[in-house]
């Protein structure tokens, strides 16, 4: 078993990631672990383990901002939220059912540094989009810090979209803050029943280019909407299209109603209400409804592609035919979830050629760890992106001892 | 403010670049007359000038890339220029230096409604785009005060924000994609017409880069679709105080207005004095709250809105009946840097943030501020996210009135970072804040900063001498010394 550091404060970091960055010794850097099996499957080198960074610092709801140590977890975040009735708009997916843990395991630090988003990412945007400031150890074995509490913020370069996204390798983040926002009033989702993938893709279209500021649309094709613990959902017996409206309450009521006007004699109609509303949206940006690690018999292979909108269904359902799978969409078609049969090559080929064609990237989420090690997990990149990104990685992390190769080789 | 010495060796040989100059961009696109050049001695920020080397204005991303391989192969600097209004002296020229102007980009390349979104080329202006989609009830969201003349690639390369950012994001939030030319001729493309553009986010980081990292010669940016109805409180305050409260309420109580600005007593006169708004004369404070969205909100929060104005102490009322009236609230907000422009020979425009319920507090420091140097001093903010526009007025022909105008400026914003907020919201760092960014950031965190730019550029050629106040050379950035030994942390659990 490999060893594990456990730093009880950013003064131990910078000592561990200073020590290890005089050895060349590689750190995995750990949040709470719940998304261990997200990106490239390499040798672990000795963790550092974070939890004991754990803490809300500073909350000022009316300032809407939290500052967090990094291993916080959400659990932990979401509740002291609730209370306020706020929220993170950009709703982070809660993986860990996905890779076939338990459910609210992770940390602020761990949504972060995968940029992880929700439904709402087409109104709202992603992790990048809430990352107001940070403060973190370089591995070259420094303190830096950037951004700050406010949202309008353009003194000197962006770094927290670039630590957002970067998994944990350019720097070890110790304490971030991150926007919080109203929760809202009412929940409401308009369902569109029996649509086929491409007029689905086409009615979210209409739905999220209208004016009612719809917060979501997702398409489930008949086998995941199955899955859903929802019953008017899963008692649908076909394909369901979802349409979330979020805010005060008239306001909800008022475009649900025009919702419904717009989108009559697409298909059945049929509403849910805010506690329904909420358990789909979860299943939904969970992406549950692909069946979990565990109680998915064919321990199935799980891409996410994000790609134009209107590309979605084309790409998806060539694939999902060509590879023994299933097609979930979120964000008006632009994010299919796509899990297939498993298979050495995870069907890499023919998924990367499909993006290329539509336009956009992949995502390798869930595999093996000897699929993942040999199968480029993240999209690979264009000859002087992938030199940009290297020159990037030594720029932050000359030694390459944090979390190398998790996302590219060598990187 | 001292600029980086002029290269002599450079400027001796500027017959030969311009010509070769003139070998990649033909015709009328390379600038070289001094009477000419004078249109580009200086952005927004006039109180800065200086001639460039030559200006340069291509037309194709082949033509870009060609200059700048040129540019990296023979040690040459380029500033990249959109419009010119920026306020922080971004694309102030420099004497041994090329500047790379986009204006010639002018061009819409591709709308497309079903996914949302427009790719244009990075002279277009931010107004344009929206009037390309707006017959569809579409527009694009962040809205700069400047937006009939500042060009999509500057609001890219400034992240900048507009009275819509409170509820719809800063330029940002609302970028998709962009293909960009890095200094040694390669073209790069980031994202697209999808979401996230995955690996690292360098779209993020290339949003705010002061055209110090790459020339952004393709964007594309979300289109919304325009709220079914808005409308506008014009709400007036017998304090400053009084104002900042309403602010803090109404954000306090869940609500996120579509605008919230604010104006001072100064501001509103000169303001109403121009545009004939109608503003109250007789408030120290007004502020301008939009609520957009479909009507039965907007109805609802209207009333929700006046209420807590009333609460907290307003003096004055008035809520828009139609559209027409909406846009003359908006009117005196919208010329308030003109207006104070009539009034004084010259202003400056400074850019803080600061935590909204530092409002009163940080007015009041201006205050005492503008007694101290003797200088006139008008505020108009985007008040829901704290972000200050002091309008500090002088007379740049009285000698010291500039110096002193300075430093009442660099005082406000050492203000603004001490009460937790940071030098500049939107209008960017360039030169005007360059070397108060100590005061916000220590040496560590500069020099990462730095050594990102140096994955970009390790030559240090694009818009060199902006936003950083010590230029370190990419190799001594890179430097690092390591040491070797026991894993020296008792302390530290081990498993
Ligand atoms: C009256 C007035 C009102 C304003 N109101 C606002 C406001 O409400 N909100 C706000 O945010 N700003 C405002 N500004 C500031 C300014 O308009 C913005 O910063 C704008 O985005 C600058 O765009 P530009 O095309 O003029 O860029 P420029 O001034 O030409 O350049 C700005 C910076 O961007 C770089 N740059 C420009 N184009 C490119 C490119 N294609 N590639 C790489 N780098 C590039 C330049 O090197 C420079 O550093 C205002 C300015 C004025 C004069």
């Amino acid at each position: 078993m490999t060893e594990t550091l456990k730093p009880k404060d950013a003064a131990q970091v910078l000592e561990a990631v200073k020590w290890a960055a005089g050895e060349g010794t590689p750190l995995e850097i750990l949040g709470r672990g719940s998304k261990r099996g997200f990106g490239r499957a390499v040798e672990p080198g000795l963790g550092l383990d974070l939890s004991g960074l754990s803490g809300i610092g500073r909350y000022e709801p009316n300032e809407l901002f939290m500052t967090a140590f990094a291993a916080t977890p959400m659990a932990e975040i979401e509740a002291a939220l609730r209370q306020n009735n706020q929220q993170m708009a950009f709703e982070p997916a809660d993986l860990g059912p996905l890779f076939g843990g338990d459910e609210d395991r992770g940390s602020i630090g761990g949504a972060i540094a995968c940029n992880l988003a929700g439904p709402r990412r087409v109104k709202v945007g992603a992790a990048r989009d809430h990352f107001l400031g940070f403060s973190a150890v370089s591995g070259r074995g420094e303190v830096f810090k950037s951004g700050g509490t406010v949202v309008k913020n353009v003194t000197g370069f962006d770094l927290s979209k670039l630590l957002a996204g970067s998994f944990g390798t350019l720097a070890v983040m110790t304490e971030v803050t991150f926007k919080v926002l109203p929760a809202p009033e009412k929940t409401r989702t308009v369902l569109v029943l029996g649509l086929p993938d491409a007029a689905a893709a086409m009615t979210m279209a209409r739905a999220l280019g209208s004016a009612h500021e719809v917060s979501s649309a997702a398409h489930l094709p008949k086998a995941a909407a199955g899955r859903s613990q929802v019953s008017y959902v899963a008692g649908a017996g076909r394909a369901v299209t979802a349409i979330r409206v979020e805010g005060p309450g008239p306001s909800v009521e008022h475009r649900c109603r025009a919702l419904k006007e717009l989108l009559k004699g697409k298909g059945e109609i049929e509403e849910l209400h805010s506690e329904n509303s909420q358990a789909l949206w979860r299943e939904i940006r969970d992406a549950t409804l692909l069946g979990s690690a565990n109680g998915d018999p064919g321990g199935r292979q799980v891409w996410r592609l994000s790609v134009p909108p209107m590309a979605g269904p084309g790409a998806a359902e060539a694939l999902a035919r060509d590879l023994a799978g299933e097609a979930l969409y979120d964000w008006g078609g632009g994010l299919v979830w796509l899990a297939i049969a498993a298979r050495p090559d995870a069907g890499h080929e023919k998924v990367r050629a499909a993006v290329a064609a539509a336009g956009g990237h992949a995502t390798l989420v869930r595999a093996a760890d000897e699929v993942r090690a040999r199968v480029p997990v993240f999209e690979p990149q264009a000859a002087r992106l992938g030199q940009l990104t290297a020159r990037i990685k030594q720029a932050f992390d000359p030694k390459g001892v944090l979390n190398p190769g998790r996302m590219y080789e060598g990187v | 403010m001292r600029m980086p010495e002029p290269d002599a060796g450079v400027i001796a040989r500027r017959a030969e670049i311009v010509a070769a100059m003139r070998a990649i961009v033909p015709g009328e696109g390379v600038i070289a007359d001094a009477d000419e050049l004078k249109a580009y001695d200086c952005d927004g920020l006039m109180a800065y000038k200086g001639l460039p080397l030559v200006v340069v204005l291509p037309e194709t991303t082949r033509q870009v890339s060609r200059i700048l391989k040129y540019c990296d192969a023979n040690q040459i600097k380029i500033v990249p220029r959109g419009a010119g209004t920026g306020l922080s002296g971004g694309a102030l020229p420099m004497a041994d230096a090329i500047t790379l102007g986009l204006g010639k980009f002018n061009r819409i390349l591709e709308i497309d409604f079903d996914n949302r979104c427009v790719v244009a080329q990075p002279g277009v202006t931010n107004l344009a785009i929206t009037k390309a989609v707006e017959h569809a009830g579409f527009y694009y969201a962040p809205d700069p005060s400047s937006q009939i003349a500042c060009s999509i690639g500057g609001n890219v390369a400034e992240n900048s924000g507009g009275v819509h950012s409170l509820k719809y994001g800063l330029t940002a939030n609302n970028v998709l994609g962009l293909e960009m030319v890095l200094m040694d001729g390669e073209v790069v493309r980031l994202g697209g017409k999808h979401l996230d553009a995955g690996g690292y986010d360098l779209l993020g980081v290339l949003t705010g880069s002061e055209g110090l990292l790459g020339v952004i010669t393709e964007v594309t940016v979300r289109s919304l679709q325009k709220p079914e109805t808005a409308r506008a409180l014009l709400v007036g305050f017998p304090s400053n105080e009084s104002a900042g409260n309403c602010v803090a309420a109404i954000i306090g109580a869940g609500i996120i207005p579509g605008g919230m600005e604010m104006m001072d007593k100064p501001a509103i006169h000169a303001s109403e004095n121009f545009v004939h708004a109608g503003y109250p004369l007789d408030v120290q404070a007004l502020l301008i709250v939009e609520l957009d969205g479909p009507e039965a909100e907007v109805d609802h929060l209207i009333g929700r809105v006046e209420s807590i104005a009333r609460q907290t102490g307003a003096a004055y009322i008035r809520v828009s009946q139609s559209d027409a009236e909406r846009l003359v609230f908006w009117s005196g907000r919208k010329n308030a840097f003109p207006a104070v422009g009539r009034i004084s020979p010259d202003y400056l425009c400074m850019d803080g943030t600061i935590p909204r319920h530092k409002l009163a507090d940080v007015l009041k420091k201006i205050s005492a501020l503008s007694e101290h140097y003797g200088l006139r001093v008008a505020n108009v903010f985007h008040a829901g996210d704290g972000n200050l526009h002091p309008l500090i007025l002088f007379d740049a022909n009285n000698p010291d009135e500039l110096d002193k105008a300075e430093k009442f400026g660099a005082d406000i914003l050492r203000y603004c970072v001490k009460v937790g907020g940071v030098l500049t919201g939107e209008h960017g760092v360039g030169v005007e804040k360059r070397d108060l960014m100590g005061e916000m950031f220590t040496e560590d965190d500069m020099k990462q900063q730095q050594r990102l730019k140096c994955a970009f550029d390790p030559g240090q050629l694009m818009n060199p001498g902006k936003v950083y106040p010590t230029l370190h050379r990419c190799a001594e950035l890179g430097r690092m010394y390591v040491h070797h030994g026991k894993l020296p942390f008792p302390d530290i659990p081990r498993f």
